[in-house]
């Protein structure tokens, strides 16, 4: 451990930390544009000039200069002073300076820094260059001038987004950043260059020109829209959403964000549930809360426990489903699905539906076989993390499933449960592989799950666990990758079929057929609601979507940025939303709604404060119990062997920008299908529509 | 004044066979094998000994930085990159080796890539470099065919093989780790160091970027022994040396010399005197244009090595002596000097490229009278707030030329400007 002093400040860090990590430890902040933690050096900025003895004299450049025994490095000298200050007036002199028209005022790290290290005017009389704009898609909007080649977004492309799509072309002061050419940037992980730009050349296009950082209300939350359950903030003004930004959390999100989660959210402005629905002669007409549980009591009264069904949506938080649960089994009720796409876990053991090494383990582990799963649509982030771990080059990949393009090199192995069979029995060389591997890991996906033979397809990877070693002492490479943020807490609290009840084909094939009379969706619109028959249906979530349109009473619903709820993550890592604005209307968080409607049936809830519901989330399990330590599970085997169907598995998302009613409502979202997903790159001009 | 019998570059003027035959007539490839025999730890020490400094431009001792290489071979190979992209202005020394004596390239190639254990070699040749392209590639050939390269070079049992990167004609790209990124296909941007090349180089491996000259001049010096080369010039600047001369003097031309040697006897034996005489001097840019000018009073005495040129606040550099008489507007010089830098300038740190840029403009308008007194002390200021401030040299490069006009010319420039304001009023 090198021992250096900086300003004065004696400090021993690990040998290879750079100066200006080594300065960050003790609180000194040296000034940078083109370092980032998590992106290679490039060191072509020179911001982080400073002073280091022995050594020439002349400055050296901190982000990339490793500590070395002895070192006296000095931050404030008149030399890092100077050329700091001359750095920063060569930054400006061709900047436009056009601040009061740039969407990055107010958190532009230029602004910032200008204001800190640099001149208080510039010296600078020539003509200033002017850069044309780029085309960059949908989602980020290009000020070229304002750029100030500090490559960052070029690195992040290559190396953390695998879309070799950004690159600098030409030389000297004509140097530029651009795609290749012309074309949308073909990430999931976009919306991250926004970000990581210092400056405003890169910037937001759905949000450009709608408000500045000062005017919004940061609330920190949780993101829904898939299962790995990004820590977010949540930027408001007024009672509307404008932004959604990441969070850092090392272990779920580092601090990526998909661009789903950042940008669906214009869809919390349309299709919105605003008032309560109630079905007379075939129409929908709004109602009040009264006239609306009035008419679900009707219906209850009339109706025996037995034909009385719930189907819990993507988006659900728990407290929400377990009232649900309370409720309906209060009065009689035994059908409960959380699963909408019917997918197979055993049910008794935590261990088979949770992606059990953890989303950090992925940085540890040297073998990896993907089944089912393309998690570059399914959990983009977590992707983003399988090829960090590829970059090491210490982990080896497999793929069963689809091939596609996942930005890393892999193994492809077979399309179907034949493949996965060849590797459960050693015949495949990956077993061997797996063998051999210190952290061995699969990643199951809700494309292998959710078949018809998903059961066999389970107990072939309960048996590749245990030939191949994948759960030994400290280690569970047995990982389930979900798509759905309410997926894991509503197994966890229960909300599968009790006994004698149905499960969701149940439910279904039930309503079809007339055994069912009663159908309760909390926001779930991914079923096949043409198949729910004559039952009458109650519809509780927060957009017009597929529930809605069948439902005959709509609750509406609170939106995930309106209300705390609990979600448990793939990993069954607790995490809550908290309130960013109020929701839409008359619309209502949901546990109120049902709470307020256990009244309305006769059956009062006892739960009367939102405490008090995650008290009752808390006496189910202790996962949701944010003091109590859960015990690591223990490892059994799932499934049941059987005969797999040779049919290759697909995963469930088949186009990424719309999974669920608020990316479905967004015209963002819409926009990123007609670019991404049907190719239609063309550039709108003025005259289009 | 360097004796015929001690010149390393007999055929420099392209008088006699530069292919095989010649050579071999002009000793090269003299016993090969004899050399190599000795093993790479005498070949480094002996050109240590010599205390040959590189012949790039910095100066940095050969055979120093032959010894940074790993001395074993590890899992990744070893490489020798050679250094033809001869960019500077003014300089054309490579070129001629390279057309007229390529084997004594190629067989330094071959000594210099035993002794850092290295199998392959690139030279990365400047693309607007043809004929001495194909004359290098002959060369090659010719060594292939004969043995002297390729597998069991020179009967040694050393396998090696030589290969040829033409370049795009990248001024920056005669930056070594610049030139390391373009023969990887990248663009040609100079890398952060350290890891140094001789760690991390050409496709990550250990590599040694050494220039032409430098290792043209190996065998013989290895053939002649060390005493002899170091017995030349002056301490710590020994040897010989080709001198580029250019500009207005009655002979422009190449030659070799002995390092050392008076600027004003360099010029008046070789090139026939500054045209008009050497009272018509007005200064002299001593080693390519990337290096400060001098004015003709340093001129008279000033010594053509590396340390005494340092100590006139200049640099020896490639030795490209460009000479100019009292016919030159020294300003419309210096600023067509500035435009090149600001072309070559690779746009990845942040001084050179915007500040390159800004300079020349300045420059321009300082050429035409269009600008204030006090803007000499800004530009000065600003080129400061370059040097030494960015990844490679070529930031340096672009300051040092504009530095030098001001620090010896000032009066000249405030004339200029002056005349123009009072051509105003």
């Amino acid at each position: 451990m090198p021992k250096l002093t900086i300003d004065g400040i004696e400090v021993e860090v690990p040998a290879g930390t750079t100066i200006l990590q080594a300065a960050e430890q003790i609180g000194i902040e040296i000034p940078r544009f083109c370092y980032h933690e998590r992106l290679s050096i490039a060191g072509n900025c020179r911001m982080c000039l400073v002073e280091v003895q022995p050594g020439p004299p002349k400055p050296a450049a901190s982000c990339a200069m490793p500590v070395a025994e002895g070192m006296t490095v000095k931050t404030n000298s008149p030399m890092a002073v100077k050329a700091r200050k001359g750095v920063m007036e060569f930054l400006l002199i061709n900047h436009p300076l056009d601040c009061p028209i740039c969407d990055q005022g107010g958190e532009c790290d230029l602004q910032d820094q200008a204001v800190a290290f640099g001149y208080d005017r510039s010296r600078y009389t020539e003509q200033k260059r002017a850069v044309q704009d780029k085309y960059m898609g949908p989602l980020v909007a290009t000020e070229m001038t304002r750029c100030i080649q500090c490559t960052r977004c070029v690195r992040f492309a290559q190396e953390v987004a695998g879309a070799p799509d950004l690159g600098g072309v030409n030389r000297g002061e004509h140097m530029e950043i651009t795609t290749y050419v012309e074309k949308a940037i073909g990430s999931e992980l976009s919306g991250n260059l926004v970000d990581l730009c210092p400056v405003g050349a890169l910037t937001s296009k759905p949000y450009a020109f709608n408000a500045r950082p000062w005017e919004l209300k940061k609330t920190e939350s949780i993101d829904v829209f898939d299962a790995v359950g990004s820590n977010i903030r949540v930027d408001a003004r007024g009672n509307e959403v404008l932004r959604v930004l990441p969070r850092l959390n090392e272990d779920v999100n580092e601090e990526w964000l998909g661009d789903k989660s950042r940008h669906a959210i214009d869809g919390l402005r349309r299709q919105r549930l605003d008032t309560p629905y109630v079905r007379k002669d075939g129409k929908l007409v709004p109602a009040s809360w009264q006239e609306a549980f009035a008419a679900i009591a009707a219906k209850v009264k009339t109706t025996s426990g037995a034909k009385m069904a719930a189907v819990a949506g993507d988006m659900a938080d728990a407290e929400s489903m377990v009232l649900l649960k309370d409720l309906l089994t209060a009065l009689g009720s035994r059908s409960f699905d959380c699963r909408q796409d019917g997918a197979v876990f055993d049910l008794s053991n935590r261990l088979s539906w949770q992606f059990n090494s953890g989303i950090a383990g992925i940085d540890e582990a040297d073998a990896i076989l993907i089944v089912g799963s393309n998690p570059r649509w399914e959990a983009p982030v977590l992707n983003a993390r399988l090829r960090k771990r590829y970059l090491t080059g210490k982990a080896k990949f497999a793929l069963i499933g689809e091939a596609t393009d996942l930005t890393y090199k892999v193994d492809h192995l077979g399309t179907g449960p034949d493949a996965l069979k060849a590797v459960a029995d050693g015949s495949s060389p990956f077993a061997a592989v797996l063998k051999a591997a210190q952290k061995p890991m699969i990643i199951l996906g809700m494309g292998a799950l959710t078949r018809k033979d998903s059961a066999a397809v389970l107990a072939l990877a309960s048996q590749v666990v245990d030939s191949c070693g994948l759960v030994k002492d400290g280690w569970n490479g047995f990982n389930v990758l979900h798509t759905a943020a309410a997926r894991v807490g509503g197994l966890e609290l229960g909300f599968v079929p009790g006994a004698n009840g149905r499960d969701l084909e149940g439910i279904l094939s039930g309503a079809e057929k007339g055994e069912l009379d009663f159908v309760y969706l909390l926001g779930a619109d991914e079923i096949d609601t043409k198949r729910l028959g004559k039952a009458f249906v109650v519809y509780q979530g927060s957009h017009g979507d597929a529930g809605a349109m069948r439902a005959d009473v709509i609750l509406p619903g609170a939106a995930y940025t309106e209300k705390s709820g609990t979600y448990l993550n793939t990993e069954g890592r607790m995490q809550r939303t908290a309130r960013a604005v109020f929701p839409i209307g008359e619309a209502k968080e949901d546990w109120t709604i049902i709470r307020a409607l256990s009244e309305v049936l006769g059956h009062t809830l006892p739960q009367n404060t939102l405490a008090q519901v995650r008290d009752r989330l808390a006496a189910i399990s202790a996962v949701f119990d944010e003091d109590t330590a859960v015990p690591a599970g223990k490892w059994g085997a799932f499934g049941a062997a059987g005969t797999t169907d040779a049919a290759a598995f697909e995963s469930p998302v088949k186009n990424y920008y719309m999974t669920d009613p608020i990316s479905r409502a967004s015209r963002t979202m819409a926009e990123c299908t007609e670019v991404y997903v049907n190719g239609n790159q063309k550039r709108k001009t003025g005259t289009h529509g | 004044m360097l004796q015929d019998k001690d010149r390393i570059f007999t055929n420099l003027y392209g008088i006699q066979d530069p292919f095989l035959k010649g050579a071999q007539a002009r000793g090269d490839w003299d016993n090969t094998k004899a050399i190599l025999d000795k093993g790479p730890e005498w070949i480094i020490d002996q050109m240590k000994a010599s205390g040959l400094r590189g012949r790039g431009g910095a100066g940095f001792s050969t055979g120093m930085k032959w010894s940074f290489m790993p001395k074993e071979v590890g899992e990744r190979p070893h490489y020798l990159v050679v250094n033809a992209d001869e960019g500077e202005p003014g300089t054309c020394k490579d070129r001629d080796i390279m057309r007229h004596d390529p084997h004594k390239l190629v067989e330094g190639c071959l000594i210099a890539s035993y002794a850092i254990r290295a199998h392959t070699c690139y030279i990365y040749i400047r693309g607007e470099f043809y004929r001495e392209a194909e004359a290098l590639q002959r060369a090659i050939d010719e060594a292939y065919a004969s043995g002297l390269i390729g597998k069991n070079a020179c009967g040694s049992g050393w396998d090696f093989d030589l290969f040829i990167h033409r370049g795009m004609g990248a001024y920056v790209c005669g930056e070594e780790t610049a030139l390391i990124n373009s023969i990887e296909g990248k663009k040609g941007q100079p890398r952060l160091k350290p890891p140094f090349p001789a760690g991390v180089g050409v496709f990550g491996c250990p590599t040694t970027v050494n220039n032409v000259e430098s290792i043209a001049v190996a065998p013989t010096i290895l053939r002649r022994g060390a005493d002899w080369f170091a017995g030349l010039g002056r301490p710590n600047n020994t040897g010989t040396k080709l001198f580029c001369i250019s500009g207005h003097v009655n002979k422009p031309c190449n030659v070799e010399e002995e390092m050392g040697i008076p600027l004003k006897e360099l010029i008046e034996k070789h090139c026939g005197g500054v045209r008009g005489g050497w009272d018509n001097l007005l200064a002299i840019i001593p080693g390519g244009s990337s290096v400060p000018m001098l004015p003709k009073s340093i001129c008279d005495d000033v010594l053509m090595d590396f340390d005494s040129l340092r100590a006139v606040q200049s640099g020896l550099g490639t030795a490209a002596v460009i000479v100019m008489d009292k016919s030159t507007d020294l300003v419309r010089a210096i600023t067509r000097l500035a435009k090149f830098y600001m072309h070559e300038s690779c746009g990845q740190c942040t001084p050179c490229r915007e500040g390159s840029g800004w300079m020349w403009r300045v420059m321009e308008r300082m050429s035409q009278g269009r600008a204030s007194v006090e803007e000499i002390d800004m530009l000065f200021d600003v080129s400061k707030q370059i040097e030494g401030h960015t990844i490679c040299a070529l930031g340096d490069a672009a300051a040092w030329p504009i530095q030098g006009l001001i620090r010896h010319f000032r009066p000249q420039i405030e004339e200029r400007l002056g005349r123009r304001a009072q051509a105003a009023e």
